[in-house]
């Protein structure tokens, strides 16, 4: 291992991008089992994704039709005509032993990704490839310490998973990144994660391995021009894992080039406690899947105007939809990416829609609201509060029926589940007091009191009337609108303000 | 039409015949399968055409025919009520497939072929399973893992293959009516050497949902009976899309009975019959050659035109056939593994255990499959490597197009193609069976109509001279070309009646004594 900015002076790092999509179809990739998350083991089978002797897939229309959309949301082209191959090998939770999968013919080419990496500087990621295949069943190994193959007693199989319609997309090789390249690996998969979701193709649970990413890393000396071997770190399985596996393995080549070794091509584990990645399979051999076409299933030929039509009917892009939306709220960069990395984008659209102008909704959500999820330890999504009630909160604030400590009160209130903000309000008695007559008493009385200050005021010293506003203000509990306590204060002294 | 005495054998009579003395009940189908389960009774042990009879599932099917038309409901089917032989490569949900492999011993399946329902659905009694090549590897059903099947012609002879029960059992009147498949020749060759009838359809012409894949490009369902018509109305029922396979066609079945009754009114009049030049001379048997000499006298005195044609690809059909059947075989044949269904060999011989999955695998494929099965998985797994698919696969598929294109040029010329089935007449069991060369030569006429995906049917066609055994005069259509196919077949069938005053199935011999 060398330090990172170091290793990063001497190498160039070349990254290749492989992630996985589960796509959310209703079904699985070449049968009618249900496409479920979940369920017991070995409940959602048929013959065909157990692959019982007789047993023939067809495909699912509607997984064509996911990764089509994925393939122009990543303006890629989209084939003329694309087979299915058989990927030959032996597994135990590969019920054909041949995984369905594109190989020469995928459906989509040739696209690019454009990524923000937080700072405002956008990285094209060109895209070699978006493919169809399909997952394979789970295997849990018991008995063993590591959860691993090695060691264990004996092993269960589960083959709800199996014929899981997936997606590969594959970048071509990154260059060009320097020590960016964790920080691009990240905002890659991020990018892609928000793309996924807008088109609705994906739940895109990392956590669950509906999306997940292999790192392929290599050095190339600085001027040397030629690629190095490169590694392959499999299913890392969160956004900060891809960029701390990517940093990692940037440091652990960097180590071993510098003292006179060489990388060997392997495939690597990475451990999220540690941040590290550890040697998995090598691969001294090239593996030979033995591909050829699936003779079971006919080439699939997407129609040109259904592809048009497909073109023409995708959701607005979610970095389009950010810069129209900030365009539209007139925020700054700054406030935009804040609002984003919050996750709160959403929430501030729904809020406007309610009513509440873009800066009310932005500053409930990015810092009051913000501020209380910390508290919690939850995302601004997960608060027990709605959009419409931030926009009702703030519609009060406006009509001056709450001043802003109040609003804040009302909005604790919801968090406590005290039910809707006028319940909040009337539960708690924190309705400003607008009512002249008991204002009138409250500023006699205050002025009573301080009498002083109260001659003060009279003889012109119009910077007092604060610490009479503020005894009116602490009288009421905070309930007074105090620009009325003002002028009350004044007429009731005769005062001009 | 001629019907059935209730005194008649009724093993004898033709799945037409059987169906209208059903309909009319003259005769009970439950009475029809019990003479078909005796006769299985009284000759299997010889012929050994069945691996499992299913005696009272077949009775019951027959009952609730009998029952179905006792309350007035019209057939389900023309053939309802017929008893059927099933090769055991189709899948019977509840009945043991084994498609002739130990590796599959014991598996009941959970769910039925397409074939299996339509059958079902036809009001066809399902007899049993019949016997085949392991995985249909094979010309001879001498590769069973249950042991050979023998021709009723000679019992020392083989019935072809892989189809050899299937035929074995219509030649031995075991059943009318059976289901093969035809990968290289499985359906046509067994025909050819028991003196039957089987068809190919066109590939994707009737679903291959549930059939154990040997060969998914080249694997085609298809009806095998003792008659041109039976065999019509038994494609009839089996035929037509599924839309659970993806390659099946898109179409209708086509009305292959029509075009039978056209052959047997109109015979062959004003049509064009192509002899392929490349398919006879050198390696065919003097009586095969001359039986076929014969039958192509036969069909130019039924009026028909016939001409030659030229297919200079063919004789690279043995060699591509024989990369890309292994080739998906080897792949197909992965998941018997031990893990889902079948046999699992989980300790070495000296009875210590396996530990690893990998392992398991390996020990339960080396145990549960044959020599056969091994040397295809060898051949296609080397053919499909990397280094080599190109120089192997990839020029089998560039081979495949060609024949294809010879196939198209022959059909500007002709309305369907003829040559002999089979290169030579039942040779004895054990004769080949060292030589996988030798055993492979005998799909030599029947492998270029499976590349090229074409519908091609065997009719008996005589008795060859210098074995005393029965010969088969193969017919070819163009792609969906069924109709002039079964013309042809119906109308040389009724000339063959006319000219000998029999038809071929009615003379097997050798079970004459069991009786």
């Amino acid at each position: 291992m060398i330090d990172f900015d170091e290793a990063l002076e001497l190498f160039d790092p070349v990254m290749g991008l492989e992630v996985h999509v589960e796509l959310g179809t209703a079904t699985k990739m070449f049968c009618g089992c249900p496409n479920a998350f979940g369920s017991a083991p070995n409940t959602q089978v048929c013959p065909v994704c157990l692959a019982l002797p007789g047993a023939m897939p067809t495909v699912n229309a509607q997984a064509v039709e996911f990764a089509t959309l994925i393939g122009l949301a990543l303006n890629c082209e989209i084939a003329q005509l694309c087979r299915f191959s058989r990927k030959n090998y032996f597994y135990p939770d590969m019920p054909k032993n041949f995984q369905t999968s594109q190989y020469d013919e995928p459906i989509a080419s040739n696209g690019h990704l454009d990524v923000d990496l937080g700072d405002g500087e956008i990285f094209r990621v060109e895209i070699e490839r978006a493919h169809m295949e399909e997952d394979t069943g789970k295997s849990t190994h018991v008995g063993g310490l590591t959860g691993r193959i090695h060691g264990a007693e004996y092993s269960l199989l589960d083959y709800n998973r199996a014929g899981v319609p997936l997606v590969e997309i594959v970048t071509k090789p990154i260059v060009g990144t320097g020590k960016s390249a964790p920080v691009v690996a990240r905002a890659y998969v991020a990018a892609l994660r928000d793309l996924l979701l807008t088109l609705g193709v994906s739940d895109v649970r990392m956590d669950q391995g509906s999306l997940r990413c292999d790192v392929n890393l290599s050095l190339m000396r600085k001027d040397a021009g030629e690629f190095g071997t490169r590694t392959e770190t499999k299913n890392v399985n969160s956004l900060r894992s891809v960029e701390r596996a990517a940093r990692h393995e940037i440091s652990r080549q960097a180590g071993i080039l510098e003292a006179g070794g060489t990388i060997v091509l392997e495939t690597r584990h990475f451990d999220e406690t540690t941040g590290t990645t550890s040697s998995g399979r090598p691969k001294e051999t090239a593996e030979d899947y033995r591909y050829f076409p699936e003779p079971d299933l006919v080439p699939v030929v997407p129609d040109r105007e259904w592809v048009e039509k497909l073109r023409a009917g995708l959701p607005e892009l979610p970095w389009l939809r950010r810069a129209r939306l900030q365009r539209d709220w007139g925020f700054t960069d700054l406030e935009m990416r804040d609002l984003v990395a919050a996750d709160g984008v959403v929430l501030v659209e729904k809020t406007v829609a309610a009513g509440a102008t873009p800066a009310e909704a932005r500053s409930w959500w990015n810092a009051y609201l913000g501020q209380r999820a910390n508290e919690r330890g939850v995302t601004l999504t997960e608060l027990p509060i709605t959009p419409e009630q931030v926009a009702a909160v703030s519609a009060l604030v406006r009509d001056g029926a709450l001043n802003a400590k109040l609003a804040r009160q009302v909005i604790d209130g919801v968090l406590a589940g005290e039910g809707e903000p006028q319940d909040v309000i009337a539960a708690r008695g924190l309705a400003v007091v607008s009512d002249d007559a008991a204002l009138q008493t409250a500023v006699d009385e205050a002025l009573a009191a301080q009498p002083a200050i109260a001659e003060k005021i009279r003889s012109g010293k119009l910077q007092a009337v604060g610490a009479v506003v503020g005894a009116v203000m602490k009288a009421t509990r905070g309930q007074a609108d105090a620009g009325r306590v003002r002028e009350l204060v004044l007429t009731t002294l005769g005062v001009e303000g | 039409m001629s019907t059935v005495s209730p005194s008649a054998d009724l093993t004898r009579q033709t799945a037409a015949n059987l169906a209208t003395a059903i309909a009319s009940r003259e005769v009970s189908a439950v009475e029809v399968t019990r003479a078909h389960l005796d006769r299985i009774e009284a000759v299997d042990a010889d012929v050994h055409a069945f691996l499992h009879v299913s005696g009272e599932q077949a009775l019951a099917a027959a009952a609730a025919v009998d029952e179905s038309l006792q309350r007035g409901e019209a057939p389900a089917s023309p053939l309802a009520g017929v008893p059927l032989a099933l090769k055991d490569i189709v899948v019977q949900q509840g009945v043991p497939t084994t498609a002739g492999s130990k590796i599959l011993e014991g598996w009941l399946p959970p769910y039925d072929a397409t074939v299996t329902q339509r059958l079902v659905a036809a009001g066809i009694v399902i007899l049993g399973k019949t016997n085949l090549d392991e995985f249909a590897m094979g010309s001879s059903t001498e590769n069973s893992a249950y042991g050979p099947t023998r021709n009723p012609w000679d019992l020392t002879r083989i019935p072809g293959g892989s189809g050899g029960g299937s035929a074995a059992a219509l030649a031995a009147f075991e059943a009318p009516l059976a289901i093969g498949t035809d990968t290289g020749g499985s359906i046509r060759q067994p025909a050819s050497v028991t003196g039957t009838v089987g068809a190919k359809p066109t590939y994707g012409g009737v679903s291959r949902y549930g059939v154990i894949a040997l060969a998914s490009s080249l694997d085609q369902v298809g009806p095998c009976a003792r008659t041109v018509l039976d065999t019509a109305m038994l494609h009839e029922v089996i035929a037509g899309h599924d839309p659970r396979d993806s390659t099946s066609i898109p179409q209708p079945a086509p009305n292959v009975v029509d075009a039978v009754r056209r052959g047997q009114s109109d015979g062959v009049a004003g049509m064009r019959i192509g002899i392929v030049k490349q398919l006879g001379g050198d390696g065919y048997q003097a009586g095969v050659s001359e039986s076929f000499a014969q039958a192509v006298a036969t069909l130019t005195a039924a009026g028909a035109e016939i001409v030659e044609v030229d297919c200079p690809h063919f004789e690279y059909g043995l060699a591509a056939y024989y990369l890309i059947l292994p080739s998906e075989c080897s792949s197909n044949l992965a998941r018997f593994d031990a893990m889902r269904y079948g046999l699992r060999v989980e300790q070495r011989p000296d009875g210590t255990l396996i530990e690893s999955a990998e392992q398991v695998m390996a020990a339960t494929r080396g145990q549960g499959f044959g020599a056969e099965v091994k040397r295809r998985i060898m051949l296609g797994t080397y053919a499909l490597s990397a280094g080599y698919y190109d120089a192997y696969y990839g020029s089998a598929q560039k081979v495949r197009t060609l024949i294809r294109q010879d196939f198209e040029r022959a059909y500007e010329q002709a309305d369907v193609l003829i040559s002999p089935s089979s290169p030579v007449t039942a040779f004895a069991i054990g004769e080949k069976v060292d030589d996988p060369m030798a055993m492979y030569l005998n799909d030599l006429a029947t492998i270029p109509g499976s590349l090229a995906g074409i519908p091609a049917m065997s009719v008996p066609s005589g008795i060859a001279s210098d074995t005393g055994l029965p010969v088969g005069l193969q017919i070819m259509g163009p792609a969906l070309g069924e109709l002039p196919m079964y013309r042809v077949a119906a109308a040389f069938e009724a000339a063959y009646l006319a000219e000998h005053g029999t038809l071929v199935p009615d003379l097997a011999p050798a079970l004459e004594g069991a009786k």
